[in-house]
């Protein structure tokens, strides 16, 4: 089956190239060859990323040449025909892609894709050259049985046996900032920290870092063992929207302008994670997406974000999960080779078209899944995700005063029933909180599910919109 | 003219009715649902005395029409019969009085002894409900739900996807072997069925011998050329005698385009009296009996909890629990009223939004509607069955009425539930609670700090299923609703 497509993909591409050729020939007998060849080039352009002109950052420890752009490896493609299993043909495809762009750096973690990022990661990977890419992957210990030194020592020697490789180029302690509790059961007082620190001295690891979502004091306790572990690296979310209004939205999340800067302080290069928010800051309402465009029309929404996180130049590499061809495309236009943004163009993001993203009051959900499976059931992301849409397309039914409130009502239910099954809706969330510590997003899962069931059973209550719904 | 008029009538009723059973959008009821009001044995269930009267006198005035124009079985035959491509393909055949008259008796005792099934199983309307819900409705479901996914593909709202489920395997059953029983005697034979098994149709006939208008045949224009006869569906006419049986005659008209020297005419008078007049049938109560015991459930004690990323939990199919009463809608009084008036058309089942209607699988109350909450539950601003029902076996209700009447209650079951099983909190039953009849409170009363589980004020509870459908243990939940045998309002 995916043989076949690709077998038709490539014919297409033939015949695409062929018609082109076709095309650019007629059109020669005519004498415009050169003027039809270029505009034939151009059109290329406008899509395809070039060859050879990624923009590098150099690692102040290794001095090694780090790809801007990083390939997040935890929104892998599934199957067309099967969404429960992943598309290896399609990530080894993209992977090659990314490598002949220049691309060089791969993060993934044991947790990822139900646990399968890491095998997929490797196969792809291992059919490369081991000097043509670095490999980034994490100890995801969040589960207390791997808070063990035995556990957490598997998951460590299990990465690299499902990498395929011998030495790990970047290792990440997964997502700190719940608490220092959090932090000191799973890597100190078990000495695995310790263990961390022979394994980098023995060169198994070459760079050692730590992921960070969360609270302000962890992140100072954490980054002051600088001095201690020296910390090669540090991965932060970084964004226009969390520049200024991380705290704002969440008061658990720091906003990325203190982190970068603390970062700096140190010397120690960032790893961006989250440089479109799970997709969301490429999914703008109109109007915003319209504002951007006019800036600069031949550039997408998406590629706003992107200059965004890269231009700061203590900025390592970018990290995207880039689920299709096109994603992958389009980012690498984007940093093949990076124009940085100027100062005003960075103000104009993180101050005006940030401050409108905050009046959206969207659910700050970046569909990340690190909130699944919900054991029972509930199809969290999905849900959110649904919600933000509607909200940002102005389609949420208001209630009274909502002139077109029964289309939106109708709109509102059936496409949910769409995207989610009925029995994965929010109304079937029991509010176990089970969730909510897993959210890097610190979002209050349950209140916000309660929140639409509230909404759902409203809106199926009162189909005028009068208000009358008892 | 005749045959014509009948032709456009009978279409028109039938499409309309069909449409009625149908429809699953809630729109169509509001215009058609008294289509199903006027059919002969609801209207008798319902005591609608205006309906059986109306019926009988149109029957005393143009014949048997009931049956060429409003009985949707009736129309169904003669569909089926058009597959029958032969023409001249009927002859008459005398009047099968061995099976007709027992046939009526054995129709009347069912429904005075309350064997519900035998009952609804001759009802002729009935019998068309049940075919066109369990039939047509999934087919009908199917090609929206095609429509449905094409509209997705187009970011149309227009359609939407609808669940289609068996509802009943036994009431299936019934149904196919009922079409495929019309459609053998559609095709060997016409009206069959109505003349000789179809109880509305025997009473009717007792009427249609007297009505005013009538087939006549002018003996001096008839040339005995046997026509008329072979084009009666009903086999009704003697050519021979020139005699038309009106006891079996449904005014189709089929005898008249068919005659070519005008011999027949539909006109009044009365060219051969004789017959005997006998009552309708009363409606008269049925007894139900109670069954069965309560499923022991097995809960699994384990908490869930979660070590990768991603994926969806599988969530079990729930499993409908046995009550030990019943579950009668809303509207219906009581279970007793409900048995008593119901003639089984699967109309209130077809009509049901939240799936919560199906046919009963109890032998005695086969094809009448019961309750059950697995796929959806009684949602408060719903009264559509209680609507449609032409019977009055559910009696129209209004959304404020609904909140008050009292069906059943909660029990809940302490070991399924998955505050003790999973150790997780929940209070899932009284967040959506819509009579605030569930609070939680702490399993022991003299610690504050244990796990908080459902207090059901029965008193309050209205029965609708909302805690029962949305409970997350699986798959048998630990908060269930026992039906009441009398309705109350509270």
């Amino acid at each position: 089956m995916e043989k076949k497509n690709i077998s038709r993909r490539s014919f297409l591409k033939l015949f695409g190239a062929g018609s082109v050729a076709t095309a650019a020939t007629l059109v020669g007998c005519k004498g415009g060859n050169k003027a039809s060849s270029q505009a034939a080039e151009e059109y290329k352009n406008q899509v395809e990323p070039p060859v050879g002109k990624m923009t590098y950052r150099e690692n102040p420890k290794t001095k090694e040449k780090v790809s801007i752009l990083g390939y997040g490896m935890m929104r892998l493609p599934s199957k067309v025909d099967n969404g429960d299993e992943f598309d290896q043909d399609m990530i080894n495809k993209q992977i090659d892609y990314a490598i002949e762009h220049g691309m060089n750096y791969f993060d993934t973690s044991p947790v990822y894709c139900q646990g399968k990022s890491e095998r997929c990661t490797g196969i792809a990977l291992h059919r490369h050259k081991r000097s043509e890419y670095f490999v980034a992957t994490k100890l995801s210990n969040f589960n207390r049985d791997y808070w063990a030194f035995d556990k957490a020592k598997e998951m460590y020697h299990n990465s690299l046996k499902e990498l395929q490789v011998d030495y790990l180029d970047y290792y990440l302690l997964h997502a700190i900032g719940g608490s220092m509790e959090e932090f000191n059961g799973r890597y100190v007082d078990n000495g695995m920290m310790d263990y961390l620190l022979k394994e980098r001295e023995a060169g198994r690891i070459r760079n050692l870092g730590f992921s960070f979502h969360g609270k302000q004091e962890v992140f100072d306790e954490v980054i002051a063992l600088h001095d201690k572990y020296h910390w090669d690296f540090v991965q932060i979310e970084l964004n226009y929207l969390d520049w200024d209004f991380a705290n704002e939205i969440s008061n658990n999340n720091v906003d990325a302008s203190y982190l970068y800067a603390e970062l700096q302080k140190r010397g120690i290069p960032a790893v961006i994670m989250e440089p479109l928010l799970g997709g969301r800051l490429a999914n703008l309402p109109q109007y915003l997406a319209s504002e951007l465009k006019s800036h600069a029309p031949e550039r997408s929404v998406a590629s706003w974000a992107f200059r965004y996180a890269g231009t700061p130049e203590g900025v390592l590499c970018v990290l995207s999960g880039m689920t299709y061809m096109e994603h992958l495309k389009d980012n690498l236009l984007s940093y093949c080779p990076l124009v940085p943004l100027t100062e005003d163009e960075m103000h104009y993001l993180d101050k005006e078209i940030a401050q409108k993203i905050v009046g959206l009051e969207n659910i700050p959900c970046n569909d990340c899944k690190y909130c699944m499976p919900c054991p029972y059931g509930i199809d969290i992301p999905a849900i959110f995700v649904h919600y933000n849409k509607c909200k940002n397309e102005g389609s949420l039914p208001m209630g009274i005063g909502d002139r077109e409130y029964r289309k939106h009502r109708r709109q509102y239910l059936i496409s949910l029933d769409r995207v989610v099954p009925r029995k994965r809706q929010p109304d079937h969330c029991i509010g176990c909180h089970q969730c909510e510590p897993h959210c890097p997003q610190n979002i209050r899962i349950t209140r916000e599910l309660h929140k639409i069931s509230d909404m759902i059973e409203q809106l199926k209550r009162d189909p005028e919109g009068t208000g009358s719904a008892r | 003219m005749l045959r014509r008029i009948r032709t456009i009538l009978a279409a028109v009723f039938f499409v309309l009715i069909t449409l009625l059973f149908l429809d699953f959008t809630g729109t169509l009821h509001h215009w058609l649902s008294w289509m199903a009001k006027i059919q002969f044995l609801p209207a008798v269930m319902a005591l609608n005395m205006v309906v059986v009267v109306a019926l009988i006198v149109l029957t005393l005035v143009f014949g048997r029409i009931y049956c060429s124009i409003i009985c949707p079985l009736g129309v169904f035959q003669d569909i089926l019969a058009r597959f029958h491509r032969k023409k001249n393909k009927y002859s008459y055949s005398k009047e099968v009085r061995w099976l007709r008259y027992p046939m009526l008796v054995v129709f009347v005792i069912a429904g005075v002894a309350g064997i519900g099934s035998l009952f609804q199983l001759l009802a002729p309307y009935s019998s068309y409900g049940r075919i066109a819900t369990m039939i047509f409705q999934p087919l009908w479901k199917m090609g929206n739900n095609l429509l449905a996914t094409v509209a997705e593909h187009y970011e149309s709202y227009a359609f939407y996807s609808v669940d289609t489920w068996m509802r009943s395997l036994p009431v299936f059953i019934i149904a196919a072997v009922t079409l495929v029983v019309l459609f053998v005697l559609a095709w060997r034979g016409g009206r069959t069925y109505c003349n000789t098994i179809c109880p509305v149709g025997t009473i009717l006939s007792f009427f249609a011998r007297f009505s005013w208008l009538k087939i006549h045949f002018d003996e001096d224009k008839c040339k005995n050329c046997s026509l008329c006869s072979k084009n009666c569906k009903a086999a009704c006419i003697d050519y021979k005698t020139h005699s038309v049986d009106y006891s079996r005659c449904v005014v189709c008209g089929n005898c008249i385009d068919s005659c070519k020297f005008g011999a027949l005419k539909y006109k009044a008078g009365n060219p051969l009296p004789k017959g005997k007049v006998k009552d309708s049938v009363d409606a008269s109560k049925r007894s139900f009996l109670l069954a069965s015991a309560l499923i022991s459930t097995a809960a699994l004690a384990q908490k869930k909890e979660k070590l990768m990323d991603g994926g969806l939990a599988d969530i079990e199919d729930k499993v409908a629990p046995e009550r030990q009463t019943p579950l009668a809608p809303p509207g219906s009084l009581s279970f007793q009223n409900l048995a008593t008036r119901c003639t089984g058309c699967q109309l209130c089942v077809s009509e049901c939004p939240n799936q919560v209607l199906r046919p009963s699988s109890d032998l005695m109350h086969l094809m009448q509607p019961t309750m059950s909450y697995e796929h959806g539950y009684c949602r408060p601003e719903c009264t559509r069955c209680s609507e449609v029902c032409p019977a009055g076996a559910i009696k129209e209700i209004d959304q404020d009425e609904k909140t008050s009447i009292q069906i059943g209650h909660a029990v809940w079951i302490k070991k399924n539930c998955v505050v003790l099983t999973d150790e997780v909190e929940c209070g899932n039953c009284a967040r959506h609670c819509p009579s605030g009849a569930i609070e939680m409170v702490p399993l022991d009363e003299n610690d504050e700090e244990s796990p908080m589980v459902p207090a059901i004020n029965e008193a309050a509870c209205i029965g609708c299923g909302a805690c029962e459908y949305v409970c997350p243990s699986r798959p048998f939940s630990a908060i269930y609703v026992e039906g009441h045998e009398v309705h109350k309002n509270i």
